[in-house]
Formats: C-alpha cells, structure tokens, sequence
C-alpha cells in the first residue's frame, strides 16, 4: 500500500505570524502605558485593566458557548479590546464600569457582525462610545489627580522620591495656580472652556479680568508640553503619556504590526488644522505642539484607529482614512460640545471604510486605463 | 547609467533553505528500469504517439510528434521497449496518458544526435523548426513551447533578451549548480537565441544570493567580449517571474493579459538556453534535466541529471531515501510546486525540482478569519487584493471576481506565505481562474 501523501495547493509553506501574535504584540506594546497609567493614577487603574479583561473575556466564551460555536478567547482579541477600552475611561469609574464597557464592546461591537475580521467598528471605541452616551458624569470627571495617590502610601512616597519618580506636592510638578477650580481636569477641557470664556467675554469690559486669567490658563497650558509629554496630567488611564505610549508605538512599527501612513497622516492633520484654526487670537496663532500631545489623541491615532480590521487595506486609503480621523478629531475639539474628539472621529471614519478601499483598489500591473 | 532599484513592487522573503543542495555538483543518475514519458509535457496541444507497444527505441528517438504549431513532440529518453502507452500518474495534471518504456540498459544514442558543423551558420528558420524538433519547452516550471516565444509576430520586434538565472524558488539549486558548471554552454544558448530573434539587448539575471554564479559570467563575459549584461538582482520573491523580472530589468511593464514580446522583451530560464544550445550544435532533442531533490524530508539532498520519465521514487532512492517524517512530496518548490499523490509521477520537462516536507513543516494551521491586516495586498506583485478575491471566489462571485483581475494572477504564493489568519488564496484564486475561465468560454459559445 503506498503511503498517504499530504496533497495541497502552493504555497506549501507560511511565515510564522498569526493572529494571536499580532494580538499578543499589541497587548506587549501597551504595557509600557499600562505600566505608567498604575504609577501615575495607582493601583486603581490596574483594577480597571483588569476588570475590562475579564468583562470581554467572559462575555465573548459566554456568548460562544450558547451559540455552541468555536470559543475565540484564546485569539488575543478580546484582550486587546479588554485594555483598549480601560485605556479609554478615568480611573475613579465604578468598578462595573469597564465590565459593563467591555461586554457591550463584545456582545454588540463584535460578536453580531461575525466575530473577529467582521466588525465595522472599533469594539472598545463602542463600548466607551456607549459609557460616555450612558453615564457621562462618571466618564467627564477626573477626580484623580495624577501621583496624587502615592500620598497616601508614605513608605511607597518616600521610596519613589529616592528614585526622583515623585515629589511630595504633585501639584508643585503641575501647576495651573491660580486655577484651582481646573486642577485634575483634563488640559482639552481646560483648553475648551477657557477658550469659550475668552470667545464670550472678550468683548465685555467689565470681565476683562477674567478673560484676563483665562489667557493665562491657556498661555500656561502650552508651558506644561512636558507634564503632557510624560503623563503628568489627569486624563483617561492609558492616554496620558505620549512617552510611554511611543515607546509601544515603535515596537508595533519595529514588528510591522501598524504602519506610520494612519498615524502620521491622523496626527499631521490634527497639528496642521489646529494650528490654523485652534487659537484665540484669529487664524495661525493655534498650538499644534498642545494639540497632539494633549487628549487620546496619541492612543487614538498608533492604537485605534490602525485597528487592521477597521481600517482601510490599502496604503492610499491609509491616507484618507487618516486626514478624515484628524478633521473629525479638530471639529469636535474646536467646535463641537465635547472637550476630546478621537473616539468619535475614529468611529466615524471606521464606517466609511468600505467605501474607502472601494475606491482605492490597487491598479493591477500592466494594467491600462481604458481611454 | 541606471540608480533604480533592480526590484519589483510586493513580493516576500521565505526562507531560502539553498544551503541544503547548493554545494552538490550535478550527478548522473543510474539509468531507472522503465521511463514513463508523458505526451503532455507542455503548454499548448499534447503530442501524439508515433510509437506501438513492443517498438523498439533508442535515446533520444522522438516517440510522439508535435500536434500543431503551439505544441513540441516528445523523446525517448532511454534505450529500449515500448512497454505500454496508457495514462499514468502525472506531476502537473494529477494524470495523463504516457509512452513507457522499459529500458534494455545499455542507453544506445540515436543515430541523429552528434555534433553539427558551424552551427551558428544555419538559417534562423531551420534553427527555430530545430528547436521545435527537440522538443524544447521552458525548463523554469511553465513549460511553454519555446520556439513559439522565438517566433514574434512581426509587428512585436523584440529588442531584449533577458536569460533568468533567479531561481527564486527556496530550496531550488538546479539552475544555480547548472550556471556554474556549464557556464559556456549556456551562454553558446544565449548567443544563439539573440540570433534568432536578431536583438541588441541582451541581459544575464542572477539572484544576489548566488555570488559565485554572478562573478563566473561577468568574467566569462568580459573575456570573451559579447555585449552581455550581467545583473545582480536583490533577493525577493518571485523576482523570477517574467514580468516582475522584466519590470526590475527594463523598468517596462507586461501589460496585464499581455506576454513579454508586447513590451519587446523575451525571458528564457538558463536550462532551456542550455537545450537551445544541445538542440542547435548538437541535434540532441531534450530528454534529460537537472533536478534538485532536496528538503529536511530527504536524506541526502542532491542536484541530479536526470531522464525525462524517470520516477520520483528512482530519485528519491538515490538520494538515500526519504526521513520517517516526510509527509509530503512536492514537484518544483514550496511556494508553487505541486504537491504529489504518489511516487510513481515522472520527472517532466518543467520539473526543476523535487522537495520533500517533515510533518512539522508541511502541517499548515486552519485558515482563520481575515483581519484584514492588508499582508497580501501589500505582498502581491501584480497588485491584485488577495484576500477580496478569495473571498468572492468562495462566494462563487466568478464575474466579480474576473473583473477584480483573477486571470491575472500569477499564482505565486506570497499572499498565502504572508498571511497571518493562514488563508489559503491561491486554492481559492486557482478554483476562480477555472470558472472564469469556463464562464468566459460559455459566453463565447
């Protein structure tokens, strides 16, 4: 009897990547951020992590296992979507919060499109979409002040400060004096309603002083470039430090797991716009430096919006789909009600995605245009 | 002069794994007990027995005659008797009706064969009709008949010649042993073929991961004069693909559905310049080739002269046999060769190679969703979608699919390699060139 011979069709081998190490590579990218969200907000921030893990995890066997289909979990998906979407919410949110985000990011992001590779939308920018639309005061307070909670542990405050990690008055390293009321508050929505009081009150004489100290506020903002830099700012858990969240960012390129023409054309777009059109003082006096260091903006545009599954495949549909992400982003920030953009203009272009790659189909070669 | 990048757009980086073969001079192989000579060995119409069972037959008797213009007859490779002619299995299309001849051991040449006085004088037609005769076809995997690409229409002069030395292929050696141990007969073949077509331009493309190969014919060709260029490709897959090689060369692009003569340029592998050569000096029709058997499944990898018609399994002995853990057996390389049933399949015109895969190799994952993380795309060297062809293939979307440019596919594997969900698109784009085919076929009738 001749041997069984194994019979295929070519190619007959493949390189070593698949989707759980593109997933797992993500997760290993994000760490540095995660890392850094702990030091600056506390162990609270692992918490959230965690219990957004857990929430997409569950949801997705659970669901799996009553429509008796293949359990996915072990694709890193669900993990990826776990710490996306704590990324994107503010440390003191309830604990049920990140579940609730997560399961609605799986159970209505993902699973009824198809599952993995079919869902039109960002599954963690859903869920954080649907958190913000149902609870929004949890989701717009930041009541952590950033190393704020070092304080309270003075063996750990006295350790870290050896280490220069930490300064006794984290409000010396931060300062927006003489604004109290802010402190804690995300920059973008300093920025928002400073802006707002100055566009309303300018003209008014007798509120000179406060536009007066609203200029100040804004002036000063573009002085902390360095706290916006490192992650010394309130803001949501893993959009803080645009170090850390470079760091990863240069691993996911180094292993070809994004590439730049999203991210630099998202971010390009956002500093060349604000920079025209986001300043108080009439067209080309905006802060372009303030615009992509503050906000999501950095997660946004190396980590949500290169979602492959909701981005366009093709490089000039990169492109696009960058600019329209950092348009939509400026809109909202400059015009709109919310003080931040990303998560919406991200969402926004993931539906017009379709129709992007639609219309840049690569040119076959030696393919000619019918005249 | 030039500073583009000798390079094409897509394409990947496997593994070579050259290594395993490479350094293994060509040996002659003990002649096989029997031949099974397929009459299909070629693009185009497939030859026709002139022999009957009991014939007897000497090396290089032509047993089957061309059938038509687009067609090239076939040869006995040994010496001996005509066994049976009935279909048996075959490396290419599964199975397919074959001269087998038994052969009497002692490999008695035919009379025809010897050498031809001033050769390079003959006339270009008689060379072409010589060519024919020989049955040559295009020894780099398609097996398209050559001297129907030494024929352009008048109105498609070709002015370049381009002899591909790539081999691409991981694991392939035959064509480098051949470049270095017959580097003059190669380039007598390339000398000839620029006669035929009367071009100007002639061009040697070698892979840069065959050094020895490029520094032999650049100092072969400085001393001897001819106006040949030597070219030393980047390594990438499939930089040995016609169009692609033409691209990197000429920077002239095949337009899509078009041949290589429509932008004047003609690719030759350097084992068929080596049988334009044998078939024009000497009248000896093709009935052998280099083959390189190799792979982790094999003992002994070696680059091998073999007869056409000798079986996989005559080879593989003498290579020392398989592993315990080779599960699959391959005609031609891993990123396009095709997988065998049986060890009994032949060794054809258009088998560069024979490869053998351990289980932990040839074991491919379950294909998995697509992420749509655009490997492919960005892989394909035709700039086709992979993966969206896949797709409305598997919908049976063959119209969409025809206008999405299935046909012009060249099957080269990178977006499969490439892929991380371990989709299999070429399966997919082959089963969708079949149809488009069929569809276009009907609408015609």
């Amino acid at each position: 009897m001749d041997k069984k011979w194994f019979v295929t069709a070519s190619p007959h081998i493949a390189d070593q990547e698949s989707v759980p190490k593109i997933m797992y590579g993500v997760v290993i990218s994000l760490i540095p951020a995660i890392l850094g969200a702990v030091y600056f907000f506390g162990p609270r921030a692992a918490w959230v992590i965690f219990l957004a893990i857990v929430g997409a995890l569950a949801t997705e066997a659970i669901i799996e296992k009553l429509m008796k289909k293949p359990i996915t979990i072990r694709d890193g998906s669900a993990v990826v979507t776990g710490i996306l979407l704590a990324m994107n919410v503010p440390a003191e949110v309830p604990w049920w919060m990140p579940v609730i985000g997560s399961a609605f990011a799986i159970a209505i992001g993902k699973i009824p499109f198809g599952g993995l590779g079919y869902n039109p939308m960002n599954p963690a920018l859903l869920g954080r979409a649907f958190l913000l639309a149902s609870w929004p005061t949890h989701m717009t307070i930041f009541r952590t002040q950033p190393l704020k909670w070092i304080s309270s542990h003075p063996g750990l405050a006295e350790l870290l400060s050896k280490l220069s990690l930490y300064q006794p008055d984290p409000a010396a390293k931060f300062s927006l004096s003489g604004i109290d009321l802010f402190t804690g508050a995300t920059p973008l929505n300093v920025f928002k309603q400073q802006k707002d009081v100055i566009l309303r009150l300018a003209d008014d004489p007798s509120m000179t002083e406060k536009v007066n100290t609203a200029h100040e506020a804004i002036k000063q903002l573009s002085d902390s470039y360095g706290n916006l830099f490192w992650g010394n700012i309130g803001g949501c858990i893993g959009e803080t430090s645009v170090f850390l969240l470079l760091i990863g960012a240069v691993y996911l390129i180094y292993k070809r797991y994004i590439r730049l023409r999203i991210p630099l054309s998202y971010i390009g777009t956002v500093a060349v716009l604000s920079w025209i059109f986001g300043g108080v003082d009439g067209l080309f006096s905006g802060d372009p430096l303030f615009h992509i260091l503050a906000g999501g903006l950095m997660l946004g545009a190396f980590y949500m919006a290169t979602d492959m599954v909701t981005s366009p495949i093709t490089s000039t549909g990169g492109y696009i789909f960058g600019i329209g992400c950092g348009i939509i982003t400026v809109l909202i920030r400059l015009i709109g009600g919310y003080p931040e953009g990303v998560s919406y203009s991200i969402l926004l272009m993931n539906l017009t995605v379709p129709l992007i790659d639609r219309y840049t189909k690569p040119k076959t070669f030696g393919k000619v245009d019918k005249k | 002069m030039i500073f583009r990048k000798l390079t094409f757009k897509g394409g990947v980086h496997p593994p070579e794994y050259k290594e395993l073969a490479e350094k293994q001079s060509i040996e002659k192989v003990p002649l096989p007990s029997v031949v099974v000579i397929p009459l299909q060995q070629h693009l185009g119409a497939p030859a026709e027995a002139i022999v009957k069972v009991g014939d007897l037959v000497k090396t290089g008797d032509k047993i089957g005659a061309a059938r038509g213009f687009v067609s090239v007859p076939i040869h006995a490779s040994v010496s001996g008797k005509v066994i049976a002619i009935e279909r048996r299995p075959h490396p290419v299309s599964g199975e397919g009706l074959a001269v087998v001849i038994e052969s009497d051991g002692k490999d008695e040449q035919s009379s025809a064969i010897g050498p031809v006085a001033n050769y390079l004088a003959q006339a270009v037609d008689d060379m072409k009709k010589k060519i024919q005769d020989a049955g040559l076809a295009g020894m780099g995997g398609a097996a398209f008949p050559t001297h129907v690409k030494l024929s352009p229409p008048a109105n498609k002069p070709i002015d370049t010649f381009i002899l591909n030395g790539a081999e691409c292929e991981p694991f392939l050696t035959a064509d480098h042993r051949l470049m270095l141990e017959r580097p003059n007969e190669i380039l007598e073949g390339v000398r000839i073929i620029m006669k035929i077509l009367g071009c100007k331009n002639g061009f040697i493309a070698i892979e840069k991961n065959k050094p020895d190969a490029i520094a032999l014919f650049q100092k072969l060709v400085n001393d001897s004069g001819d106006q040949l260029k030597i070219i030393a490709l980047n390594v990438k897959y499939p930089q040995g693909a016609e169009k692609q090689l033409i691209k990197a060369i000429t920077n002239r692009k095949v337009p899509a559905g078009g041949l290589p003569m429509d932008v004047g340029c003609l690719v030759h592998n350097v084992g068929t310049a080596k049988a334009v050569y044998d078939a024009i000096a000497f009248n000896k029709p093709l009935y052998e080739r280099v083959v390189t058997v190799t792979g982790k499944g094999i003992q002994q990898p070696k680059n091998l002269l073999v007869r056409i018609g000798t079986p996989f399994q005559h080879l593989i002995d003498y290579c020392g046999g398989l592993t315990d853990n080779a599960v699959k057996i391959i005609n031609g390389g891993p990123m396009m060769g095709i997988a065998q049933y049986t060890l009994d399949v032949p060794v054809t015109k258009g088998t560069s190679g024979i490869l053998a895969l351990t289980a932990d190799e040839a074991q491919l994952p379950e294909p998995q969703p697509c992420i749509r993380c655009g490997r492919c795309v960005a892989a394909c060297p035709m700039n086709l979608m992979p993966n969206v062809l896949a797709r409305i293939v598997e919908f049976g979307r063959f119209e969409d699919a025809r206008n999405l440019g299935v046909l012009d596919c060249i099957e080269c594997g990178s977006c499969a390699f490439v892929c991380p969900s371990k989709i299999r698109h070429v399966h997919h784009i082959k089963f969708g060139k079949l149809e488009v085919t069929k569809l276009l076929k009907a609408k015609a009738a």
